[in-house]
């Protein structure tokens, strides 16, 4: 028996996919602007900071790049309010994605951060600037240069892996394709369409940073 | 509550793990194999094919694993064949392993010089004397590392298929945590075991890469 | 009381001392030609002033600012110390201009304008106003090299260090960077160079110092010391540079 792919029955339920995808690209924004943010103070840590700093950092990577992001997800959600810190889904969703990428774009940053020559910090301290001077003037912008290709592809990457904040009932395009499948039964269909939404969100989002990229980093 | 000591809840979890093992290995060793397939055929010189293997790895690639593991479970059934989640997990995982590694392995076979398959071409080697005696030995050397670092990915993977029904590590984690209401002790050490797997992966990458720079 | 003050000053890396009790005052307007064969501690010397090495005993004093002692704020010392190293070592983010403007910005707190016209000033001065908007890796060696002296002058130094800035550069392009250091030596500003070029030296030094093993091994005016050097080292290391 040849089963006839219904993808008529998705049309009722467009408002919930356009809400679901919403709340996806919000929630990636969001979460890549606090993580390249926590990867930044991460990776200037790792490098310019203290040794017990840098050990913690190296810590809080190493912990998080070799476990699950879903179990991470579980933790901030199920676990941390067992701790006394209660959490909605949303905002559980947006801390496990910042820490996630905290981590990944702590260690593509500081990649950046030591292909800096010697000679230029040096000659940043010898026009007398503080340390912070030469990190923040002298050695990051270089460093995001360097470091831009990794940095988008883990947010992309990041963005992907989202879909199971599903699980903890955040609703983005992954928990609309759940519910639509609920109500229609038509399960492929949804998870087809939402899917192709998915690589559609992707290819976007690789256009933009790479926009992005030559625009921050103008090279005549 | 008081009858969850600590033990059962780290025996349970520990002989769950076991389950993520075995899925990481087949989806690396079924992937591994389907990923060499496609290899051939991303760099056969055969534009058909070379096109196919391309939009193969934009969709694993530019997908949600999830959605890959739904639309294998659900979309299976549509033939009426019954597909378990074990099934559904081991295929998802094997088709996503092997689209990375497909491009992994492209990377490494790029990186040798033009000059050696050109010396290569005019000694008349045909396409597989090629990629046996001239490509391949050189490629492998750079490709161990990459590999063996994307293993941790397929181990943290192998999670998802928690969510489709699959009894490993992380459901048996949501299980436990279900009968004994102790979320912050059992995910954590769902994690410590999640990072007892990974993390020698990841050092060993590490030391094999920095191995093979040293050697360069 | 000299503008540089160094006093018996020792620097070691590891078992290697590589400067033993090296003594020497600059006095302001001096243009001090510092060489010797590599590995002589010229360099260190040289690093030790701005504080980019610290010493390991001994004193070095600048506008009476103890490089390293606890009073000293380091910052506000090198304010007064500009240094131009052999690989030039420009941010390679931002324009020549941009080059030029950072610390006057940050380090000085100037505003943007008035950052801007002495960096537009500074950059006329070695020639190079017209590649204000050139990126680091569009301009040559040599264009690379007066920024980067553009860039130490902006900040109104008292003295320049400049450690073997020729060093790196084609031997077409060594030339439009001396001019640029006769120039500022012509202007009275305290120099000290670690470099090969010799005849540079010769005409534009004011005081020869010659390094070697660690030590000040002669010094004195540069035409006299090379027209009659008094030791068979600094013999042998003038004969080796003619050849």
């Amino acid at each position: 028996m040849i089963y006839k792919l219904q993808f008529a029955d998705l049309l009722p339920y467009w408002d919930v996919l356009v809400r679901g995808l919403a709340f996806t690209i919000l929630l990636t924004l969001a979460s890549t602007l606090s993580g390249v943010a926590v990867g930044t103070l991460g990776a200037s840590a790792r490098t310019f900071g203290p040794q017990w700093l840098s050990r913690l950092v190296g810590a809080y990577v190493e912990l998080i790049r070799n476990t699950p992001f879903l179990v991470q997800l579980f933790f901030v959600y199920f676990g941390l309010p067992a701790a006394g810190l209660k959490l909605t889904e949303t905002q559980a969703a947006f801390i496990a994605m910042t820490i996630n990428l905290g981590a990944y774009s702590t260690e593509i940053i500081r990649a950046g951060i030591e292909a800096t020559p010697k000679g230029v910090i040096e000659a940043g301290v010898s026009l007398a600037m503080t340390r912070l001077q030469v990190l923040r003037h002298v050695v990051l912008k270089p460093a995001f240069e360097k470091v831009w290709p990794a940095l988008a592809s883990q947010i992309i990457i990041v963005m992907l892996g989202s879909s199971v904040v599903s699980q903890i009932s955040a609703e983005d395009l992954t928990y609309a394709a759940n519910f639509i499948q609920s109500r229609n039964f038509r399960a492929f269909e949804s998870y087809f369409v939402v899917a192709l939404a998915y690589l559609m969100l992707a290819i976007l989002a690789r256009a933009i940073l790479r926009a992005l990229g030559s625009r921050l980093f103008p090279k005549a | 509550m008081a009858d969850f000591s600590l033990w059962v809840i780290v025996s349970n979890l520990l002989l769950a793990a076991r389950w993520t093992i075995a899925l990481s290995l087949i989806a690396f060793v079924c992937g591994g194999v389907v990923g060499l397939l496609l290899l051939f055929a991303r760099i056969s010189g055969v534009r058909l094919l070379e096109r196919f293997v391309f939009l193969y790895v934009e969709f694993f690639q530019g997908t949600p694993l999830l959605m890959q593991m739904f639309m294998l479970f659900f979309g299976v059934a549509l033939f009426g064949v019954e597909i378990s989640p074990w099934m559904a997990a081991s295929l998802a995982l094997t088709l996503w392993t092997s689209a990375f590694l497909t491009e992994i392995w492209r990377g490494c076979v790029k990186s040798v010089p033009l000059g050696q398959w050109d010396a290569a071409d005019s000694l008349g080697f045909n396409f597989v004397d090629l990629m046996r005696y001239v490509i391949l030995p050189q490629a492998l050397r750079i490709s161990v590392p990459p590999t063996v670092g994307f293993l941790v990915q397929v181990v943290k993977g192998t999670a998802l298929a928690s969510i489709i029904g699959f009894v490993e590590l992380t459901r048996a984690g949501t299980m436990i945590n279900n009968a004994t209401f102790r979320p912050f002790l059992v995910y954590t050490i769902v994690g410590l075991i999640y990072f007892a797997l990974c993390f020698p992966l990841s050092l060993l990458a590490k030391s094999l890469e920095r191995r093979l720079n040293a050697a360069r | 009381m000299p503008l540089v003050s160094i006093v018996d000053v020792r620097k070691s890396f590891g078992s290697n001392e590589v400067l033993k009790g090296v003594s020497l005052p600059v006095e302001r307007g001096d243009v001090v030609a510092i060489v010797g064969r590599s590995g002589s501690g010229k360099s260190t010397l040289l690093r030790c002033i701005n504080g980019l090495e610290s010493h390991d005993s001994g004193t070095i004093t600048v506008d009476g600012l103890e490089v390293g002692g606890a009073a000293t704020d380091m910052r506000v010392l090198r304010r007064q110390v500009g240094m131009i190293f052999q690989q030039f070592n420009l941010f390679p983010h931002l324009t020549a201009l941009g080059n030029v403007m950072l610390a006057p910005r940050i380090v000085l707190k100037m505003g943007e304008r008035e950052a801007r016209d002495i960096a537009l000033d500074m950059l006329a001065k070695v020639g190079l106003a017209d590649k204000r908007d050139n990126y680091p890796s569009q301009l040559s060696g040599g264009q690379q090299q007066r920024v980067a002296i553009a860039r130490a002058l902006a900040m109104r130094p008292m003295a320049l260090l400049c450690d073997e800035i020729t060093s790196a550069l084609d031997p077409e392009l060594i030339n439009e960077v001396l001019r640029v250091v006769e120039t500022l030596a012509s202007e009275g500003m305290t120099l000290m160079l670690v470099t090969h070029e010799m005849r540079f030296a010769r005409d534009v030094g004011t005081k020869l110092v010659f390094m070697h093993q660690g030590r000040v091994h002669e010094e004195g005016p540069p035409k006299a010391l090379f027209a009659a050097p008094q030791t068979l080292e600094l013999q042998q290391f003038i004969g080796a540079s003619r050849a």
